[in-house]
């Protein structure tokens, strides 16, 4: 299960955009298109216009992030690559013609970076896995052909394993660098999911959904110090600690033209309220002095753009882009997370094998522009020191599905 | 079969089109080394060149010497390679020479006692000559003519006090020089960090040494004495015409001034405060007993302005001897004695306050006075018995302010030669004395961390510059030499080197106890 699930580290902050393969090839819009039980994730109110009564889709993306950096001050090299498969499955069922129900799991954040240990950065991370898997039960109402709406609760099982070194100089009397690991595993919350479709005209379909922000509370966790000279060994001693870490909350608005019986787009428009991420604070239950890591994170929005077309019963074509913006603020650009503004290239089709069932293709390119950013905020002897260089980001990522309905 | 292969094509090209890449990729080919040649790269002087830090030189300390550091950076733009003395058998890293008295082990910081002391253990360094030239021709305790003194890195000399230890373990001979050592590299480029210990063993001393200016025969120094100017003008030119003859680039040095030195200013004049003195009614008592009728003896003598009565609200100052002042023993025995003080102990207070005033803000007090301070000189009975309260400190461990003029007067000559060296051999100078000066006020590096000049403090864990000796620098200290060597070579030879980020070097070494 835990290779399954959601690792990764691109789009804004932590955040993966990779929750269906019909729609991740359509720019990831969504949240005013019925495509599938996909919707369930997109927009919960669009399942009540689901064709057939009972829908399924699973799916899981390869996703091949890698990031280099560079100082040229300091004649300094480094990259990482990192592997992750974010997954979704998700199934709806049409109980009466006005009820719909389904459930949908996605992992919609994750953020996996190892950068080789005790490297240039590693006093800000030398590596982060972190995991939430989002577990929604879900009802869509339909109001009348033309307006319906849907929601549900949704649980997070999540987890969080860290690991940066103390300081940029800190060693143990053999030389190796002191570092510390925190690592929560089980941590869960709750949020809910709620959105509305309109569709005032047939053939177009407005949509407005809303995910809501869930704060991942890490209690109890384990901090585990390593290669701690002795004398330090009496200030960093293993022990538990506390840490929030806020899932920001999601509003996304669209439209979807069809504009013949085969030919559809979308545009969808998301805002993530991300200013929720102040700081990563770490306090710790022992005397371990608490660590404030300033992120100051900014709303940030995404503009998706898509298009699908149905030549015939057994195939479909799919293709989007979209601009997602990186809310990472200048001087905070922290190698735990190093992304900047981004564009997503997307692709994909689907080969319907039977009426029933249908294997979906898709693939993502993310394309970075190279940035030159810092974080300003590490604090050493009560000053505050920068870290950067010039970063450059690539993603690509593969996907698989399978949709089955009747 | 076949279109397998055509996706298995496809998904390489995606893969390969998934390769992060730099506009312009950083590589050695980045960086130049100007008008420079790095390909032989030899550094002479002292102390600073070798490494030496936190009271000696040792196996992992060296690897941290400011040449060590520089030569990591010319390897990148066609730099050889660069060789050390051997610290090979220094398995421990404890630093320090076997069997020698003095040449300690490294000094720690023992948590258990708060303060420095040399690590436990004895010291592997041994004598057995290397005979072989290095290209780090740093040899701690060097003076200016000490780079051109035949036998200086004679065994049979040590003993005698005419030959130096360090460079007796990798001197070719018996009878070559360290300048010569360090030509038959036949540099194509150096740098010379060479003159502080004409002037700063002086100050380090406390100013016992004799100040030899207007003797020009070094023969005659003692260790701790200021090598006449013309004296240090002399050997500075021929080290350097000896270094350039060669056709080499370079840089040179300049040396420090003691201001800039933890070791001159850690210690304050007035430390002394009432719960340091131990209460309310010691400050009474001492004021009652000594220093109230000493005041009075003084002021009567016109003399009253080398002592107050101590203060039970601000930080009293240390009581010192200077040696310049009157030495008024026969005033004060008489003064005391017919005042009724049995005659032995008259005398005694004679002879210890004769020339004993309390510090000022012009006096530098030397870093080992603070361990010395408030504890009991040997054999001297109580009321006296307390080292800076009621027993004056003794010359060697001020600097009054006399010595402090004559220290500035060598040190500005001694630097004036250094610059007039460099303009006239149109070599690249590193103003170390106005660098190190940056740190009184704080010298910012690139990366916006502040430095300061000040000794280790437990506070101050990632930033301390200077080693637990408090006068040569730490690993991360040498960093900081080192990159504003880069600097300066970088201005001057057109050169581009990487630069060195001090706040990834170490700090002192502390254990919870030694």
């Amino acid at each position: 299960m835990m290779a399954l699930a959601a690792s990764s580290a691109f789009a804004g902050g932590y955040r993966v955009s990779l929750q269906g393969q019909k729609q991740l090839a359509m720019g990831h819009t969504g949240v005013a298109v019925v495509n599938s039980a996909e919707v369930l994730f997109f927009n919960p109110a669009g399942a009540a216009y689901l064709k057939d009564r009972f829908n399924f889709s699973a799916g899981a993306n390869g996703l091949f992030a890698k990031t280099k950096f560079q100082n040229e001050t300091y004649n300094w090299t480094n990259s990482t690559d990192n592997f992750g498969t974010p997954f979704e499955v998700y199934a709806s069922y049409r109980a009466t013609d006005w009820l719909t129900v389904g459930l949908a799991v996605y992992s919609p954040y994750g953020s996996a970076v190892e950068w080789d240990q005790d490297w240039q950065g590693s006093h800000l991370v030398n590596n982060i896995d972190l995991q939430a898997i989002y577990i929604q039960p879900t009802v869509a109402i339909k109001v009348n052909d033309r307006f319906s709406v849907g929601g549900g609760p949704i649980f997070v099982t999540g987890s969080v394993n860290f690991n940066r070194n103390l300081t940029r100089s800190l060693t143990d009397e053999q030389g190796n660098r002191s570092d510390v690991t925190v690592d929560a595993k089980g941590v869960t919350a709750w949020g809910w999911d709620a959105g509305f479709m309109f569709n005032p005209i047939d053939g177009v379909r407005l949509g407005v959904n809303y995910r809501s922000e869930i704060t991942m509370e890490a209690r109890d966790g384990d901090a585990t110090f390593h290669d701690l000279p002795a004398f330090a060994q009496g200030t960093y001693q293993n022990t538990q600690f506390d840490a929030d870490l806020p899932l920001p909350a999601e509003l996304t608005a669209g439209i979807s033209v069809e504009i013949t019986d085969k030919w559809l787009v979308a545009f969808d428009y998301n805002m993530a309220f991300w200013h929720v991420y102040d700081a990563l604070t770490i306090s710790f239950a022992n005397g371990t002095p608490t660590s404030v890591n300033p992120r100051n994170y900014k709303d940030a929005g995404t503009y998706r753009f898509g298009t699908q077309f149905k030549p015939n019963e057994k195939f479909a074509f799919r293709a989007g882009w979209y601009f997602d913006e990186s809310p990472v603020q200048d001087g905070y650009f922290a190698p735990e997370t190093p992304r900047n503004d981004s564009m997503g290239f997307t692709g994909g089709l689907t080969y319907q094998i039977n009426p029933k069932l249908g294997i979906d293709f898709s693939f993502l390119y993310l394309h970075f522009d190279e940035t030159n950013n810092s974080y300003n905020y590490y604090s050493e002897d009560g000053s505050l020191v920068s870290f950067g260089g010039t970063y450059k980001n690539t993603v690509f990522s593969p996907g698989l599905g399978l949709t089955y309905s009747f | 079969m076949k279109n397998k292969f055509i996706y298995l094509a496809v998904l390489a090209a995606g893969f390969a089109a998934c390769e992060p890449e730099f506009e312009n990729e950083v590589t050695n080919a980045d960086y130049s080394a100007g008008d420079a040649d790095f390909t032989t790269y030899v550094a002479v002087g002292n102390s600073l060149t070798a490494g030496y830090m936190d009271g000696t030189v040792s196996r992992i300390g060296q690897s941290y010497s400011y040449p060590s550091l520089l030569a990591q950076q010319f390897a990148v733009v066609g730099g050889g390679a660069f060789t050390q003395p051997s610290y090979e058998e220094d398995v421990n890293n404890l630093g320090g020479i076997s069997g020698l008295p003095g040449f300690n082990t490294r000094l720690i910081l023992d948590a258990s006692a708060g303060a420095p002391e040399p690590i436990a253990g004895t010291s592997t360094v041994t004598l057995a000559a290397q005979a072989k030239a290095y290209n780090n021709m740093g040899v701690p305790g060097a003076k200016s003519y000490h780079l051109l003194a035949a036998g200086y890195g004679n065994a049979a000399g040590v003993a005698l006090g005419q030959a130096n230890p360090y460079f007796v373990r990798h001197a070719t001979s018996a009878s070559t020089t360290v300048l010569a050592d360090a030509m038959s590299l036949n540099p194509t480029f150096f740098t010379n960090w060479i003159g502080s210990n004409d002037v700063l063993l002086y100050a380090i001393a406390g100013g016992t040494g004799v100040n030899q200016a207007g003797n020009q025969n070094p023969a005659t120094y003692a260790q701790n004495d200021i090598t006449d100017p013309g004296v240090f003008a002399s050997a500075y030119s021929t080290i350097v015409n000896t270094l350039v003859s060669g056709g080499a680039k370079g840089v040179i040095a300049t040396i420090p001034n003691v201001t800039s030195i933890p070791y001159f200013t850690t210690v304050p004049f007035n430390p002394l405060t009432t719960a340091s003195l131990g209460g309310s009614a010691t400050v009474q008592q001492l004021n009652t007993s000594l220093y109230g009728p000493m005041k009075q003896v003084l002021t009567l003598l016109g003399q009253g302005d080398r002592l107050n009565l101590l203060s039970e609200t601000e930080g009293n100052p240390i009581l010192i001897t200077d040696e310049t002042l009157t030495n008024l023993a026969p005033q004060l025995t008489a003064a005391f004695t017919s005042a009724g003080y049995p005659p032995a102990t008259a005398a005694f207070i004679g002879s210890v306050y004769g020339q004993a005033r309390q510090a000022t803000a012009t006096d530098l007090i030397l870093l080992p006075a603070s361990s010395l301070i408030g504890t009991a000189p040997a054999n001297v009975p109580a009321p006296f018995n307390v080292y800076g309260v009621t027993y004056p400190l003794q010359d060697g461990s001020v600097l009054i302010p006399s010595e402090i003029a004559m220290i500035n007067t060598a040190t500005n000559s001694f630097n004036n030669t250094i610059k007039q060296v460099a303009t006239a051999k149109g070599l690249a100078l590193a103003d170390m004395n106005a660098i190190l000066a940056q740190l009184v006020t704080g010298l910012t590096t690139d990366d916006g961390q502040t430095y300061n000049a000040g000794y280790f403090s437990t506070a101050r864990l990632s930033t301390a510059l200077f080693s637990l000796d408090g006068v040569h620098p730490n690993a991360r200290g040498y960093a900081v030499v080192a990159n504003e060597i880069i600097k300066v070579i970088n201005m001057h030879y057109n050169a581009k080197l990487p630069a060195i980020n001090a706040g990834y070097y170490p700090g002192p070494t502390i254990l919870p106890s030694n």
